[in-house]
């Protein structure tokens, strides 16, 4: 099953988004073993070294390592994932209330909204 | 990192014709090029300088180190744009036949395409539609383990799903040591495979690079770049 890209924004950077939400949202647990580049490559629908830069990238920022002759692992660093999970839910509220606002939204109105909607979205807890 | 393809100053001409010019070229081992350019741009003209089929008019073109000939033969693999199978073999019996000519065929895996292609070995060539005849000549080609695959317009005839089965075979083909020229015009369904493309257009080279980098210097997608540079 490949991964669907917007063609127009290098295809990297939406392989490392994809894995960050993946690591973020623990669909990638942490410590846990992730397939080969070549085989990562195959699913993703996507060129080797595309996916080889992206991975480069994550383990810089280390939410990825590599140990020699056994391959990449998801960090175990909870804080680095936890940070990560916070910075992507930032930036997805920062958008809404963008978008919110460029609709004519004001302050008051999003506030009343989403009290009254937080019920709605609420997931069976 | 070895240059497997070297074109030094090449130009060919057909008569008093510029088919190429200017032609400056090194492509790595391990990339997958796309050699894009509206038609008669010289697409074909360049592969059939890398595999030998023609000569250059001036300039020389060098395959892994190699002037293009018997040496050069036994690592690429090529796919032409047209069919030279003989119509009265059967599927069956073309594998055997690549098998005899070409000591790195792989059958085991020929076998394989065909199966998930749908494509039955004791069908008659003549039987065969064109998309099919298409697909089987690209199983034949990608079924060796070369070093330099050459493919000349691979998925122009075929389906929109045998093409991302095409692909993908690709994809699962590669590996550091070989690289993949695709020419093609049907860009948006192959650039998310390619690492680096060259832009012809009239015989000349007018872009070539990384295909990311592209996309964020010019911020579109290659498809949306080629349509403006070639707009007609």
């Amino acid at each position: 099953m490949s991964w669907k890209f917007d063609n127009s924004f290098p295809i990297y950077l939406q392989i490392i988004e994809r894995i960050k939400l993946l690591i973020a949202s623990e669909k990638w647990k942490p410590g846990e073993k992730i397939d080969p580049v070549r085989e990562l490559a195959f699913q993703i629908g996507v060129n080797p070294n595309t996916v080889q830069r992206a991975l480069s990238e994550l383990e810089r920022e280390g939410l990825i390592y590599s140990v020699r002759t056994s391959g990449r692992f998801v960090t175990e660093n909870t804080a680095l994932i936890k940070k990560t999970r916070e910075k992507i839910a930032e930036e997805k509220i920062r958008d809404f209330f963008e978008f919110l606002f460029d609709l004519g939204y004001s302050s008051e109105d999003i506030d009343s909204i989403l009290s009254a909607k937080i019920n709605e979205f609420k997931r069976g807890e | 990192m070895q240059e497997l393809i070297k074109f030094t100053d090449v130009k060919k001409s057909y008569g008093s014709t510029v088919a190429l010019s200017n032609i400056n070229l090194a492509i790595e081992q391990g990339k997958i090029i796309g050699l894009l350019g509206p038609n008669g741009s010289g697409k074909t003209t360049l592969i059939k300088l890398a595999n030998g089929l023609l000569q250059p008019t001036e300039g020389t073109v060098l395959i892994n180190g190699y002037l293009p000939g018997i040496q050069t033969k036994k690592i690429i693999s090529y796919l032409p744009e047209n069919t030279y199978l003989n119509d009265w073999m059967r599927v069956g019996d073309i594998i055997e036949f690549f098998k005899d000519f070409y000591s790195d065929f792989n059958q085991e895996k020929s076998f394989d395409m065909l199966r998930s292609l749908g494509i039955d070995k004791n069908n008659k060539l003549k039987t065969l539609s064109k998309g099919t005849k298409e697909k089987l000549q690209l199983v034949l080609v990608m079924s060796r383990n070369s070093q330099l695959y050459l493919l000349d317009e691979p998925i122009g005839g075929v389906d929109p799903a045998a093409r991302d089965y095409i692909l993908n075979t690709i994809i699962a083909n590669y590996n550091e040591n070989s690289t993949v020229v695709i020419s093609t015009h049907l860009i948006s369904d192959v650039e998310k495979v390619l690492d680096e493309i060259i832009f012809l257009s009239k015989g000349e080279i007018t872009l070539q690079g990384s295909v990311d980098n592209i996309r964020q210097q010019h911020g579109k997608s290659i498809d949306e770049l080629f349509r403006e540079v070639f707009k007609c």
